[in-house]
């Protein structure tokens, strides 16, 4: 008996976290959440993205306290300097300004472009994938027709052509890119609910009396959110490489910004010369995007619902 | 084929009933011109082997199927096309597949609050904890998701569902079909308690003579989207029965019983 309470005080989260009877709707829903932290947490490449995603994550946050200097301060005197030389850890560039700086300020703009894009495309494609695949007829083929024009578009010609009539500048990049990648997510999201519309489960709360705005939101969503999820971490890569595109190009963050992708633009000129000014952000883009694919292979084994049934 | 329309006093009164599915170009009649009617409080059964059309005419009722012609009415009015709310408040149905009936990522909680939500019952957190108790599953499963519980708990978490918002008929489409012998008995018998307990009235789908039977009092016999054979049950026990295909449904189901 008293080994009994014991545990229960000693465990008494762990316990909470493992009941197969909950009592709560909450700790019901911790215990989900708890127990695909767990699986994730076995597979080491998950466990490297969530590293790699949590670094770029404090960096941006403590990134004053991270960064050896201001990110824009021009030094002439020490410009182009190979990494290592004078406590410049991975160099300076062209004008002199020090590049793990630039980097550590830069993922911050990369973290907002990403959690913005994260946040916008994903919601408006699961929106327009399940209306059209739940109501079908005309609203699915026009939805549909729409989503197949923004589809035929390269990404990033569309992005520039957003940019172009909306003027540079990184918020005017997240709003070309949102709305060059949702596409793809309207897809998955009008798949997935073509499988699930005709279940017996829908037409349950159908015969409950639900409306057409409660099925899709409250029994259709949940059953394409996990596709869609994956799909967002794997396209993460995509839209870093695009926002860094659209910057190499000029068109999305402006000097002095530091972003990641101006940051290699600019190194260019100096590739054959100074290669560590154009191969350190590109080091940090392949790096971060890494971590998101990894995440993303890994939340697909977790969040499969074909897994979870098992 | 069945008796004569009684439409003053019947529950629920079909006649005629056609239902036709367009597969490609090519139109497939499931249900030709079916006729029948359910007095209050009964238990009324449609059997068939698969493809008879009996399920079909259960979700031509509920107005989950393209009725083609012929009429539906409960309590002698048409319903509402589609089927609104009130229908929703006074006829339910319980699917055959415990597996695919209820929602995989909703727990036992969410199936039942659900319903009440949609109909804006104020005492949810009573009635899920009644509703949960009524169909004998205890309070532990609650705030289970679906795949944690077997194929009997389910039916019963479906059965609670369905009657969580006190309907007055019940369509029970093969409800024990997809369940081991044993667990069939306990959900037949959870059944006719209920019926007994909230004076429901019943129609239930089965291939199987013997749970109709058992369960009904009187039921049409279909064949190929065709009534064959309307028959009370004392007709069953006294083997009075007039179409061939019946008499080999009857000694099938006994071969069974045996």
């Amino acid at each position: 008996m008293s080994d009994m309470t014991h545990s229960e005080r000693s465990g008494g989260l762990k316990a909470w976290l493992t009941s197969d009877t909950p009592a709560s709707r909450f700790q019901a829903r911790a215990i989900n959440i708890w127990f695909a932290w767990r699986d994730l947490l076995r597979n080491p490449l998950a466990v490297i993205g969530i590293v790699i995603i949590a670094a770029l994550i404090l960096m941006a946050v403590f990134a004053p306290l991270i960064a050896t200097d201001p990110p824009n301060r021009q030094d002439l005197a020490a410009r182009l300097l190979a990494p290592g030389v004078d406590g410049h850890l991975l160099g300076t560039d062209e004008l002199g300004r020090d590049i793990w700086s630039r980097i550590v300020y830069g993922s911050r703009v990369t973290l907002q472009v990403v959690a913005l894009v994260a946040l916008t495309a994903p919601i408006f494609g699961l929106v327009v994938g399940t209306v059209a695949g739940t109501l079908g007829g005309w609203t699915d083929r026009v939805l549909m027709r729409i989503t197949d024009i923004f589809l035929a578009f390269p990404r990033l010609i569309l992005a520039l052509a957003f940019v172009a009539a909306l003027g540079p500048g990184i918020v005017n990049a997240i709003f070309a890119i949102a709305l060059t990648a949702w596409p793809p997510y309207a897809r998955v999201a009008r798949a997935e609910t073509l499988t699930v519309r005709r279940a017996d489960y829908i037409a349950a709360a159908r015969l409950q009396g639900a409306g057409t705005l409660r099925i899709i939101t409250g029994h259709i969503m949940p059953m394409c959110l996990s596709s869609v999820i994956i799909r967002v971490t794997l396209d993460m890569a995509g839209i870093i490489l695009t926002a860094a595109g659209l910057g190499f190009l000029g068109l999305g963050a402006q000097p002095p910004l530091a972003e990641w992708g101006a940051m290699i633009s600019t190194g260019r000129q100096y590739l054959l010369s100074h290669w560590w000014v154009a191969t350190m952000p590109g080091l940090a883009i392949l790096i971060v995007s890494l971590g998101f694919n990894l995440l993303g292979d890994s939340l697909r084994d977790v969040l499969d619902p074909r897994g979870g049934q098992k | 084929m069945s008796g004569p329309q009684s439409a003053g006093n019947a529950k629920i009164a079909v006649s005629d009933l056609s239902v036709t599915f367009t597969q490609g170009r090519r139109p497939v009649r499931a249900v030709k011109g079916v006729s029948f009617s359910v007095k209050p409080l009964e238990s009324f059964g449609l059997v068939g082997e698969s493809g008879s059309g009996k399920s079909t005419v259960l979700r031509a009722i509920c107005g989950l199927a393209p009725v083609s012609g012929g009429e539906i009415r409960i309590d002698g009015a048409a319903m509402a096309e589609p089927r609104d709310k009130a229908f929703a408040r006074r006829v339910q149905m319980v699917f055959q597949d415990p597996y695919g009936s209820l929602h995989p990522r909703h727990t036992i909680d969410r199936v039942l609050s659900e319903p009440l939500a949609i109909h804006r019952f104020s005492d949810r957190e009573d009635r899920i904890v009644q509703a949960l108790k009524d169909v004998g599953l205890d309070a532990r499963f609650r705030f289970r998701l679906p795949h944690q519980l077997s194929g009997g708990q389910r039916q019963r978490v479906a059965i609670a569902r369905a009657l969580i918002v006190e309907p007055e008929i019940l369509l029970l489409d093969e409800p024990t079909s997809a369940l081991d012998a044993s667990i069939q008995a306990e959900v037949l018998n959870l059944l006719t308690r209920l019926r007994e307990e909230r004076n429901l009235t019943f129609v239930m789908v089965s291939h199987d003579l013997a749970v109709i039977d058992h369960m009904c009092e009187r039921l049409l016999v279909m064949r190929g989207g065709e009534a064959v054979e309307a028959l009370e049950r004392s007709a069953l026990a006294d083997h009075a029965v007039s179409s061939d295909y019946t008499r080999t449904l009857l000694t099938a189901s006994e071969g069974y019983v045996r």
